[in-house]
């Protein structure tokens, strides 16, 4: 069996490790253009920081290709899918051929059509290790950098270069920070907080031009800066599989076992979209969890091992300046709230089922909450103005307490969250 | 796979557990003297509430969501058991997030920390186990 898998990030780790589980002969080769070992991308910001090396990025160990017995093609792009002749070709014409394909391409920063950026000097986006290193390369001393987005991104940039003396002003069309992820009261506590942390917010503002180094705002205003970060999102990699007439829409479309719908050819991670069981919506979640477990589910699909991942909410653990946000599924239904203005908590839940938190400081056993919106569990089948209050596993039946800390853990079957496997 | 089972019909809410795990990792050789004045952070805990108690840690999940999930990899499954590398770990705290049980929590230093079975620190039996004056806690092989 030849097993080729395009990108080597968390998706295609969580494919190798689970092809291995089952087949220790096939072949394995990874194609990627970043020209890296595996490393874990959300540390580029910590790395700004000074609180993580190129050492201690790496997502595995440095043995890893080699235990795995994978073939590596670093520095190298996948132009094209020959689906005929079952093959990939790469930029420099070379052909791998492949039994199953896995594509984990991840997602790709939008650079905004705004008029005068292609004259803007040290301008830089924020998603790899290389634009960690170019936008280091570019700070100075109080230099003004300028960070267009306040989502995730564009604040972990802002917090990675916190510690270089530089003043840090960020541009968002939202009139909050965070706000894919936050409602008005907690985006509120934060914005407040990184305010503290001296970070300057433009809100609710456009950039509509830039001339040369000056960014021109729609309500006229103009900010002159010496470094841009542009950190409005990310596009899934869709162009190997819509090229090839698979199914795409902003991802690539897969099912539950990862196929996308061109037999043999499987895709995992950011550049997919896929079904939020909160929400019953097909969306992208563009996060790492997510693009492990997918991964992990193609490639034991791919080694022939028939396995399901049909438990992917959005889910996001981020802490800034010290302060701790944990957000999970969606924001619908009845809520439950707590707030001393600094600290948040707020449950949404409906129909019996818990659909999303926002929690801010207090994380504590966070993941319980997460395990109630990802397992559907009824609410009526625990103390739910108990567990509201405080996570744990009190709230739940004395029958569940026990089998969940004295019951038989069954190796083979799995546990009985997350990923499950038919063996 | 020998893990730490729980059975809350002996638990006596005593909370020694909670204290041999934090001695335990401090590589003390006098309980008494090693825990005095210092708030101990234990990796299992103690739930209680209306008469009810019993003590939760990590399940060594077959699955575990945490190791899953975890950005940087610091969380590893090496012989079943599941491992930080706190060198590596950078407080994210995406595992205590994706953690079922609520066994993961923040360390004094920023990394998290979760019970490791005491492999790092001692052999055999972890502490906790050894210190339940009532059986409640229990190091054993169920089946599987
Ligand atoms: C600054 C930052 C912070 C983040 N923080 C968090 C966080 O705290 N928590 C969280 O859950 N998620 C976070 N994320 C998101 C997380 O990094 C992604 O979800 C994860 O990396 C997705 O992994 P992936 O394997 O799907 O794709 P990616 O990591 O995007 O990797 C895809 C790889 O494929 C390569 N590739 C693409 N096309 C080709 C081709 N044609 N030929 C060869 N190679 C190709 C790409 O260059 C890339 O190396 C963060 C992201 C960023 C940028
Ligand atoms: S920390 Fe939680 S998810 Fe991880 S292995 Fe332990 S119980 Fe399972
Ligand atoms: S807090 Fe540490 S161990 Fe947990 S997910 Fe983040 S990096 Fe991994």
């Amino acid at each position: 069996m030849e097993y080729v898998i395009i990108g080597n990030s968390t998706a295609a780790v969580g494919a190798v490790e689970a092809i291995r589980r089952n087949d220790k002969t096939g072949k394995i080769v990874i194609i990627s253009n970043e020209k890296y070992h595996v490393y874990s991308r959300p540390l580029i910001s910590y790395l700004l920081l000074g609180k993580t090396d190129e050492e201690r990025m790496k997502y595995r160990n440095d043995d890893f290709y080699s235990e795995h017995r994978c073939e590596l093609k670093l520095g190298r792009t996948a132009q094209r899918i020959d689906v005929q002749e079952k093959r990939v070709i790469l930029d420099d014409g070379e052909s791998v051929s492949y039994d199953r394909l896995l594509v984990a391409s991840g997602s790709s920063p939008v650079v905004p059509p705004i008029p005068g950026l292609e004259k803007v000097r040290n301008k830089f986006t924020f998603t790899t290790l290389d634009d960690a290193k170019s936008l280091e390369k570019a700070l100075f001393e109080n230099a003004r950098v300028l960070i267009l987005g306040a989502g995730l991104i564009g604040l972990k940039c802002a917090e990675g270069l916190s510690k270089r003396n530089v003043e840090i002003i960020c541009v968002d069309l939202s009139t909050r920070v965070l706000s894919s992820i936050l409602d008005d009261q907690s985006s509120e506590i934060m914005k407040q907080h990184l305010e503290d942390h001296h970070i300057s917010f433009y809100l609710g503002r456009q950039v509509t031009g830039f001339k040369d180094n000056v960014a021109c705002l729609d309500d006229n205003d103009e900010i002159p800066f010496d470094v841009l970060v542009l950190a409005v999102g990310v596009r899934p990699n869709v162009n190997l599989i819509k090229d090839i007439g698979g199914k795409t829409n902003r991802g690539i479309l897969i099912d539950e076992r990862c196929r996308t719908s061109i037999p043999d050819i499987y895709a995992a991670g950011d550049c997919c979209e896929s079904m939020d069981i909160s929400s019953g919506q097909i969306k992208q979640m563009a996060l790492l969890p997510n693009a492990y477990m997918q991964g992990e589910c193609a490639g034991m699909n791919m080694s022939g091992v028939d396995c399901i991942f049909d438990k992917a909410i959005p889910m996001n653990a981020i802490g800034l300046f010290g302060k701790h946000i944990m957000t999970a599924g969606t924001y619908t239904g009845q809520t439950y709230y707590e707030s001393d203005g600094k600290d948040y908590k707020k449950l949404f839940y409906s129909n019996n089922r818990l659909n999303g938190f926002i929690l801010i400081g207090n994380i504590e056993k966070a993941g319980i909450y997460t395990a109630l919106i990802r397992e559907k569990t009824p609410l009526d089948t625990l103390d739910f103005e108990l567990i509201c209050k405080t996570p744990g596993l009190m709230a739940f039946s004395r029958e569940t307490r026990a089998e969940k800390l004295g019951g038989v853990i069954n190796e083979y079957l799995g546990s009985p969250v997350g990923i499950s496997c038919v063996e | 796979m020998k893990r730490v089972y729980v059975n809350e019909k002996w638990c006596l809410g005593c909370h020694l557990c909670e204290y041999y795990c934090a001695f335990a990792s401090t590589g003390e050789t006098d309980m008494a003297r090693a825990l005095k004045d210092i708030r101990i952070n234990p990796r299992i805990r103690v739930e209680e509430c209306e008469g009810i108690s019993f003590a939760v840690s990590c399940r060594h999940c077959p699955e575990p969501l945490c190791v899953k999930g975890c950005i940087t990899g610091a969380l590893r499954k090496i012989d079943g058991i599941i491992t930080v590398d706190r060198n590596r770990c950078i407080g994210c705290y995406t595992c205590i997030l994706s953690c079922p049980y609520g066994a993961v929590s923040p360390s004094e230093d920023g990394a998290i920390q979760k019970c490791e079975l005491c492999i790092k620190t001692h052999e055999g039996t972890p502490r906790c186990v050894l210190g339940c004056p009532n059986g409640a806690i229990v190091f054993e092989e169920r089946g599987e």
